[in-house]
């Protein structure tokens, strides 16, 4: 399979605090991928230098058939790309409908001039009310954002995200907080997400990462520590003591 | 009988006089007066010239005196005999006189006998530079001293003869350095030999007295002539070139006229004049009235009138252009022979660079002192905004009535010092509890709502602002500074600082030492800092984070207050002053960086010094100094979004 | 205005999908009528010329701050700049008006001359005419095509959204946000005050233009005629200006403005360039503001840059707060309300509150009443009046206790956002 996404030797600090220490990272198209770690590990920043929120102090960052550097890109320009972002906590825009959240989140010309003259067409609005039906939004159509559940803003916040039909998927502890019977639906979406994409879950629980059952990626104090399936980074002892301390 | 009658009655009637002729009409001093008594009697300013230059060069011991009450118009001579006496009326009957050469009591006697010299301004003038010799060997200093004054005021030759005479015997060494100096400039003004002139001149090169300036810059006075070829004199002192920034092209050309080397322009009004004069039957010069409205016609119609002799030819731009090129303009000195004028003009050029150099240091202490002024603005701010984050338009309404307050403390203290030993605790009590009660009211129901507390305080503001008016009135209110405050720090006298920015300045290091103490070393600073970094951490950790944030609002808002006295002693005290303030005030904060006092203390230096720098390349407009600065800030946020010391990573975000 | 995606035919004309715009359009028609009908100029002569004046400036008043209420309280930029836009746009009209009335003057008095005008001499009669208060004969660069109306209202439309377009560009890039962005642009308000205030700026310094109520060249008309004029034109700048910022946020454009309002972090993470959008609406709305004010100096007859100060901008942002920011007729309400109140009480028709010993004279503490009526409406009604036909409509919102609805400093909080 081709490398979707390639992250080599990335370094930032902040403050003189390395967060991400000489990381290197791949991933190749409709692959699943989970990492792992613990607080501080570095999670987060990832995230932030893959889809543009913070510059590296050094490395590089490749995406795509044609290797593009995006560490020079701006945020807009790497979602338009095809890189999704979701985040910890679900952030949907509360003061307007779920269709409305939807409909924004449609793959179509980004601009200004382009956003002021455009009108839905029924295919528009036919894809939305498919989305809706993915994540179980139907009847909710008209209800405003603000007005759901947690769990149902998450699964607002992934139909968005696939309303934008990324190539690559970041999803920021997707299972924080639900259910149950809503982290199973969850495991389902992303699972699904998969076949057509390429998907990296940051979660910290080993239980919804043991049922995603892909590749692991373990970070620790800002570079990769173990990679493989989760029996075998499980077994690992570096990864062992760093979870469970000495 | 008779005429032995009348005879001895003339004799009584002389009696009172008699001592008259007890008087020694044979002193040197009388015989000196006798000698010039015809043009002192006269008391002419034109003619009274010698008389007093020979009672001063006479070296009588007596001279002095007898021009100083000549001066007071206190010398009389008599009517009969001519002898010149002091005298003083005692009632109108009765006149005492005394000698002139030792001050001896002669007797009384009838007024009518004796006529009292009574020298015009200008004698008295004359009489006291005569004086001035005499008053510069006085035993008194405080005498010398103003006889110098007097000098450096109105100095004429004669002056620098007596003034050589006087400088080695001056027992007092700093009354002599002055007296050297201050030869050393009449050598320069009225020396007689070129030599001693240029030795004076170069040994002032150093010197930034605005007197030094004063006396050299009428030796390189000089006159603009125009010749065919540049002329190779060491008089020319030097060639200008027309249209340059000394010499405008209008200015050349019409020395070309006045020199009869051009022919003279014509303005646009009397060329319309002499073409309104010559219409005849409804053209000029062959040209329709109603053609006229170019004027390209009118100069055509003009040249016609001139070729028929009915006006004077006058020079057109191609004209002006040959004359110009033809001729060379140059300026001739005339204030003094060129040898001295040379040493002159490079004397001023080296008092020049250093003058530029003190204003350099001039413009420091200035910016210096307008930098304190904002960082005292701007402290309270850079508590309340930077360290609380909490966004407060009434800031500048603080400073105001901060400085209010010390008003209306002057009014009812009318000592100075007490007053403002009293003002600056009060008007931060008057603030604090302001700044408490507007933390209680408003602003704690919009902590994490910035745009919002921002309108609200905005609210406050503008109220604050309508309320002082209402109690105050519009008109400016003074803040007077006690009297060690008055006057300034003279280092030279192109670099001064007035008492009051020193203390402003001083004012401003106390507040910043104040505030790194409270913030670093107190349990105070300790939670202020824990609860804006997580309040709720705080709060579980037994700080009460509504305590915590209502002091320090409140410490912020009085410093605002204290600034506002400081303010108000150096600038008055409107309604309107916050206002003045607040900008740059928020602009200090935000150039220097939010959240660190550091930041702050470099941002107020940064504003304070560009507007001084600003203003320093365009003096004559403070308004668009100010419109530069704020665009230079808004240009700086562009490179430095978060500030001169900016904090980064996670903290920056929080 | 979030109308349902999916349930509304696309088809029915858009002032019916939007009825609130429809309601709007037809009582401005009415009062347009009313007010004529009730003119000097047109009518029975029951309202003053004055008056008349006084509502023609007040519907200008209430555009700008429609272009506020888009700027602020749909993409949550609080610029402190708009009504230095305003006073751009009142100079760019007023410069013509003042040249050509002047030239008309100035030729008028020169054709009695024995010899015609030249160009030059006219020119330079109406620039002593103009500039002589500050000491000037000579036209500043500025005024290079002050003699073009054409251009002097090209000006209206581009000097300020040039402005903002390079204000905004420069803000926008840096990601200056929030409060640091509203200082921001009153400072960029106080420079351009203090710049006017010069007299060598070649606008007059602080003697501004004047004699702007009456057009060249019809002197003969009387104001009564000339502010019924205005008035309509006024309403119909009003109307369309209304109608233009309804098109503008009813579509998935106004839902990413709102979106970038709440959480501009995720806007960009959808993909949207947001700095596009924010410079889009800045710049349009600075451009609606210069159009309003064009139409509002004729009416007040004298520009100075007092009207531009900071102040001018802060009252902006107090009206449309008080009239409920983020609707749009909330907007058109607060201006039209506090303006006219403002006008009533400054204008000492206000009887005198008496307490007791006190007395309140309304024309000293309106200003204080108007700034704590602000604070009030801050803390204790943040939808303004426009609330109130919530109240009447009886709308439900979610309730999640007070809450911002995202994390950006300008998102609504959730007692406000109910459209």
């Amino acid at each position: 399979m081709n490398t979707l996404l390639e992250v080599s030797g990335v370094s930032v600090s902040f403050d003189g605090f390395k967060a991400i220490n000489n990381l290197s990272f791949q991933i190749a198209e409709h692959e699943l991928r989970a990492v792992i770690g613990p607080n501080g590990a570095g999670k987060t920043t990832f995230m932030d230098i893959i889809t543009g929120k913070t510059r590296p102090d050094e490395g590089r960052v490749s995406y795509g058939d044609k290797s593009v550097s995006l560490l020079s890109l701006s945020e807009s320009r790497i979602a338009q790309l095809g890189v999704g972002r979701k985040f910890q906590r679900p952030t949907v825009f509360e003061d307007q409908s779920v269709g409305d959240n939807l409909m924004m989140s449609l793959k179509k010309e980004r601009g200004p001039f382009a956003v002021l003259v455009f009108r839905p067409s029924d295919k528009d609005r036919a894809r939305v009310a498919e989305l809706a039906e993915e994540i179980g939004l139907s009847g909710a159509l008209d209800r405003k954002a603000g007005e759901l559940s947690h769990g149902q803003k998450q699964w607002l916040e992934i139909g968005m995200l696939l309303a934008q039909e990324p190539r690559l998927l970041l999803v920021d502890e997707p299972a924080a907080g639900m259910t149950p019977a809503e982290r199973e639906h969850t495991t389902d979406l992303l699972k699904a997400a998969a076949k057509t994409r390429a998907v990296v879950v940051v979660e910290h629980d080993m239980e919804f990462v043991r049922r995603l059952d892909c590749k692991v990626t373990v970070l620790h104090e800002g570079s990769v520590l173990a990679e493989g399936s989760i029996d075998h980074v499980t077994r690992n002892e570096e990864v062992i003591e760093v979870y469970l301390g000495r | 009988m008779k005429p032995n009658f009348l005879r001895a009655l003339i004799w009584v009637l002389c009696l009172p006089a008699a001592p008259a002729w007890a008087q020694d009409a044979d002193a040197p001093i009388q015989q000196l007066l006798q000698e010039h008594a015809k043009v002192i009697a006269k008391s002419s300013r034109k003619t009274i010239g010698p008389a007093i230059d020979a009672l001063a060069a006479s070296g009588l011991p007596e001279a002095k005196t007898v021009l100083e009450r000549w001066q007071a118009k206190d010398m009389w001579y008599g009517k009969e005999d001519g002898l010149f006496v002091f005298a003083e009326k005692v009632d109108r009957k009765t006149l005492r006189i005394f000698d002139v050469s030792d001050g001896s009591e002669i007797g009384t006697v009838d007024p009518k006998t004796h006529k009292q010299l009574k020298p015009n301004s200008g004698i008295r003038g004359l009489i006291g530079a005569a004086l001035v010799q005499f008053q510069l060997n006085d035993p008194d200093p405080a005498a010398r001293l103003t006889a110098l004054d007097a000098i450096e005021r109105d100095a004429n030759a004669s002056h620098l003869t007596a003034l050589r005479g006087a400088i080695e015997n001056e027992p007092d060494d700093r009354i002599r350095a002055r007296k050297m100096r201050l030869e050393r400039l009449l050598t320069i003004r009225f020396g007689t030999d070129d030599a001693e002139r240029i030795a004076a001149i170069d040994s002032f090169e150093s010197d930034l007295g605005v007197d030094v300036r004063a006396t050299l810059n009428p030796l390189i006075e000089s006159r603009l002539e125009v010749a065919k070829e540049a002329p190779a004199g060491y008089d020319v002192l030097r060639v200008l070139q027309p249209g340059s920034e000394d010499l405008t092209r209008a200015a050349a050309h019409a020395l070309l006229v006045e020199s009869g080397f051009s022919a003279p322009v014509i303005t646009r009004d009397d060329k319309r004049a002499a073409l309104i004069a010559n219409i005849r039957n409804g053209s000029v010069g062959g040209v329709q009235v109603a053609d006229l409205n170019t004027d390209a016609a009118r100069d055509l119609a003009y040249a016609e009138l001139a070729r028929a002799g009915a006006v004077d030819a006058v020079a057109t731009a191609a004209d002006i252009d040959a004359a110009l090129a033809a001729h060379v303009f140059f300026e001739r000195v005339v204030g003094a022979p060129p040898l001295v004028a040379h040493a002159a003009l490079e004397a001023l050029e080296a008092i020049e660079t250093r003058v530029a150099m003190a204003r350099t240091a001039d413009l420091l202490l200035d910016g210096m002192s307008l930098a304190s002024i904002y960082f005292l603005a701007a402290i309270g701010l850079a508590i309340t905004f930077g360290v609380m984050g909490v966004i407060n338009m009434a800031h500048g309404e603080f400073i105001m009535m901060g400085a209010y307050t010390g008003y209306v403390v002057q009014l009812l203290i009318p000592d100075y010092t007490v007053s403002i030993l009293v003002a600056l605790p009060l008007a931060f009590a008057v603030t604090f509890g302001a700044g408490v009660a507007m933390e209680r009211l408003v602003i704690r129901w919009l902590y994490h709502r910035p745009l919002e507390t921002l309108l609200a305080t905005f609210g406050i503001s503008i109220a604050l602002q309508q309320i002082a008016k209402n109690i105050f009135g519009t008109q400016a209110r003074p803040l007077t500074s006690p009297d060690w405050l008055d006057g300034s720090l003279i280092v030279n006298d192109i670099v001064s600082i007035s008492y009051i920015r020193i203390a402003i300045f001083i004012l401003a290091l106390l507040f910043l030492a104040l505030f790194l103490f409270l913030m670093n070393r107190t349990r105070l600073g300790l939670e202020v800092r824990a609860v804006t970094q997580n309040p709720r951490m705080a709060g579980s950790v037994g700080i009460n984070p509504d305590r915590i944030n209502m002091l320090t609002f409140g410490l912020g808002s009085g410093i605002a207050g204290i600034a506002g006295v400081a303010i108000g002693l150096y600038a008055k005290v409107t309604s309107e002053m916050g206002q003045d303030y607040i900008v740059q005030s928020f602009m200090t904060v935000v150039v220097g960086g939010v959240g660190n006092i550091w930041g702050t203390l470099v941002g107020a230096t940064m504003v304070g010094f560009l507007q001084k720098g600003i203003e320093w390349m365009n003096p004559s407009n403070t308004l668009a100094a100010q419109t530069y600065m704020i665009l230079f800030i808004i240009l700086f946020i562009q490179f430095r979004p978060r500030g001169i010391i900016a904090l980064k990573g996670r903290a920056a975000e929080a | 205005m979030t109308d349902a995606v999916l349930s509304q035919p696309s088809r029915s004309p858009f002032a019916m999908r939007h009825p609130s715009v429809l309601v709007f359009l037809v009582v401005l028609g009415l009062f347009t009528v009313a007010i004529t009908v009730l003119s000097e100029g047109f009518g029975l002569g029951m309202i003053s010329t004055s008056f008349v004046k006084t509502l023609g400036k007040t519907l200008c008043l209430c555009l700008v701050a429609l272009a506020m209420d888009l700027v602020w309280g749909y993409c949550g930029i609080l610029s402190l700049g708009h009504m230095a836009f305003f006073g751009i746009g009142g100079y760019a009209i007023g410069m013509w008006l003042m040249y050509e009335r002047t030239r008309l003057i100035v030729v008028d008095s020169l054709a009695a001359a024995e010899l015609p005008p030249t160009v030059q001499e006219i020119s330079d009669g109406i620039a002593t005419q103009i500039f002589g208060v500050v000491g000037a004969s000579e036209f500043p660069p500025i005024w290079a095509v002050a003699h073009s109306l054409p251009l002097q209202l090209a000006a209206v439309v581009l000097v300020p959204g040039l402005l903002a377009l390079i204000f905004g560009w420069l803000a926008f890039r840096s990601r200056v946000t929030g409060v640091y962005l509203s200082i921001l642009t009153q400072a960029m308000t106080l420079a351009l005050s203090l710049y006017l205030f010069q007299n060598d700026s070649g606008l007059r310094g602080n003697n501004g233009l004047s004699g702007l109520q009456n057009l060249p060249g019809l002197d003969d008309l009387p104001q009564s005629i000339v502010s019924v004029w205005f008035f309509w034109a006024s309403a119909l700048a009003l109307g369309a200006g209304y109608l233009f910022c309804a098109w503008l946020v009813s579509g998935k454009f106004g839902s990413v403005i709102r979106a970038i309002r709440d959480d501009e972090a995720r806007v960009r993470f959808l993909g949207y360039p947001v700095e596009g959008f924010k410079l889009l609406v800045f710049s349009v709305t600075a451009i609606i503001a210069g159009i309003a004010g064009a139409l509002y100096y004729p009416q007040a007859g004298i520009i100075n840059p007092a009207e531009i100060a900071p102040i001018a901008s802060i009252y902006l942002a107090v009206w449309v707060a008080i009239g409920g920011r983020g609707r749009l007729y909330g907007a058109v309400i607060g201006a039209a309300f506090v303006s006219l109140l403002s006008t009533w009480f400054t204008g000492g028709q206000a009887p005198d509150l008496v307490l007791g010993p006190l007395v309140v004279q309304w024309v000293d503490w309106w200003t204080v009443l108007l700034g704590l009526s602000f604070v009030a409406v801050t803390l204790f009604a943040p939808k303004g009046i426009g609330g109130l036909f919530d109240l009447i409509a009886d709308r439900r919102s979610p309730n999640r206790h007070g809450a911002a609805l995202g994390p950006d400093p300008g998102a609504l909080r959730e007692r406000e956002a109910s459209e």
